[in-house]
């Protein structure tokens, strides 16, 4: 077993997780609707809680304790995608990232709960029944804003063309692929962005949307391998305020 | 000195009977279905295998220290009781008797399935109240990562359900 390879793949899974699990939560008490404000929020604990139990993982493997890589990292020590830390924006940006992260995410789940390696195999089956519920709320949204109004249709078709950039860079290759995948412990990026292509153009053909032309659009990478935006470190700074002055408080 | 020699499982899974959802306090652990294993092992420690029913619960924590406690008043010193997901939690590990005291307590309990969950197992759940199926889900997330939020218009009262998972 490739732990290297292994731990790069966990890494850039956990972080993702958290760092759109604190977007998410955001939306607690901004909600444009309770039952809204209710789902983000719900969403932000199930991926808070699943990049807990991912960085368990990583502790297993001798990296340091869930709550030091969480919050003690910077910016550039991060594996997530830039998709995922951009700001919420308005309501229209928010729903078209996590229907795109979300998709994306079953299909990641789905295949890793086949990976070779089992301590994630089993984590694995267990998020994808999760993530499920994550899915079927942005396809509820997807499909009634998206064949609503004028100005629903505009807004989220605005949203698909400014996101789509990154989240293709959700796929961004890792260092490791070969590895991976000749190991069986994950199919690949390439075979995850296949399906999502798949399952997301099929989605918005039941809509008024357009699934924007993706031969013209270059993903934004570097996320996997500490690139990031600016907005990444204030969150990180927020996130991290309470527990950095007292790192060893118990709570 | 423990006193695991002259106990058997079945004593022990009777003393979980006792053991509450910390969210849910009509629904036991046991019922709840979060106990996957008792064991006693040859030098007298009792090990208890456990595993989440939503990976990011906060609930579990507490039911861990919880079922700790029960084994220590018990007079039970040494034990480890273990969080994993080597035997997977789904809904339709909740026992007859769990969903009879979810019903009561107003909670839908969630239909058994065969393992696959999608949006029409959750559309028109039974109103627990009413026992109607006229009613419509309003959206997934409810005020607990395992609760779903319904409408019933049959006895027009917003419930809950534990979700399908």
């Amino acid at each position: 077993m490739n732990t290297e390879a292994l731990k790069d793949l966990l890494y850039k899974i956990a972080d993702d997780q958290l760092i759109l699990g604190h977007r998410n939560s955001e939306w607690t008490g901004f909600g444009p609707l309770l039952e809204e404000d209710i789902a983000f929020s719900s969403m932000a604990q199930d991926k808070v809680g699943q990049s807990w139990q991912i960085y368990k993982l990583l502790e297993e493997l001798g990296e340091s304790e869930p709550d030091m890589v969480a919050f003690m990292r910077n910016a550039d020590q991060f594996h997530n995608c830039q998709l995922v830390e951009l700001p919420n924006g308005e309501y229209d940006f928010s729903l078209i990232r996590h229907f795109l992260f979300d998709m994306a995410e079953q299909i990641r789940f789905t295949h890793l709960a086949s990976s070779s390696y089992e301590p994630l195999s089993l984590l694995a089956k267990k998020i994808k029944g999760e993530i499920k519920y994550h899915t079927m709320h942005a396809k509820i949204w997807m499909k009634q804003l998206g064949s609503a109004t004028e100005e629903s249709v505009s807004r989220l078709q605005n949203s698909l063309e400014e996101a789509m950039p990154y989240a293709l860079g959700i796929f961004e290759p890792s260092k490791f692929e070969a590895e991976l995948i000749k190991e069986d412990i994950f199919r690949g990026e390439e075979v995850i962005k296949e399906e999502w292509i798949e399952q997301i153009s099929a989605i918005l053909k039941e809509t008024s949307l357009k699934m924007p032309d993706l031969n013209s659009i270059t993903p934004v990478y570097g996320g996997r391998y500490g690139k990031h935006t600016e907005h990444l470190q204030p969150l990180l700074d927020e996130m991290s305020e309470v527990f950095k002055m007292d790192p060893t408080a118990d709570w | 000195m423990s006193k695991t020699k002259d106990i058997s499982v079945e004593e022990i899974r009777t003393w979980l009977d006792e053991v509450m959802d910390p969210e849910i306090p009509v629904l036991s652990l046991n019922d709840l279905g979060v106990i996957t294993g008792i064991e006693i092992q040859a030098s007298g420690k009792v090990k208890v295998n456990m595993t989440p029913t939503f990976s990011g619960c906060p609930a579990m924590d507490y039911m861990k220290r919880d079922v700790e406690e029960t084994l220590q008043k018990n007079g039970i010193d040494d034990f480890d009781v273990h969080l994993s997901f080597e035997t997977q939690w789904n809904s339709n590990m909740i026992s007859d008797k769990g969903r009879a005291a979810l019903k009561k307590f107003g909670l839908a309990p969630p239909p058994k399935h065969n393992l696959i969950v999608d949006i029409d197992l959750l559309e028109h759940s039974k109103c627990p109240y009413c026992d109607s199926t006229n009613t419509e889900m309003k959206t997934p997330f409810g005020p607990a990562l395992c609760r779903s939020l319904h409408f019933c218009h049959n006895c027009n009262q917003a419930f809950e359900q534990f979700k399908p998972l």
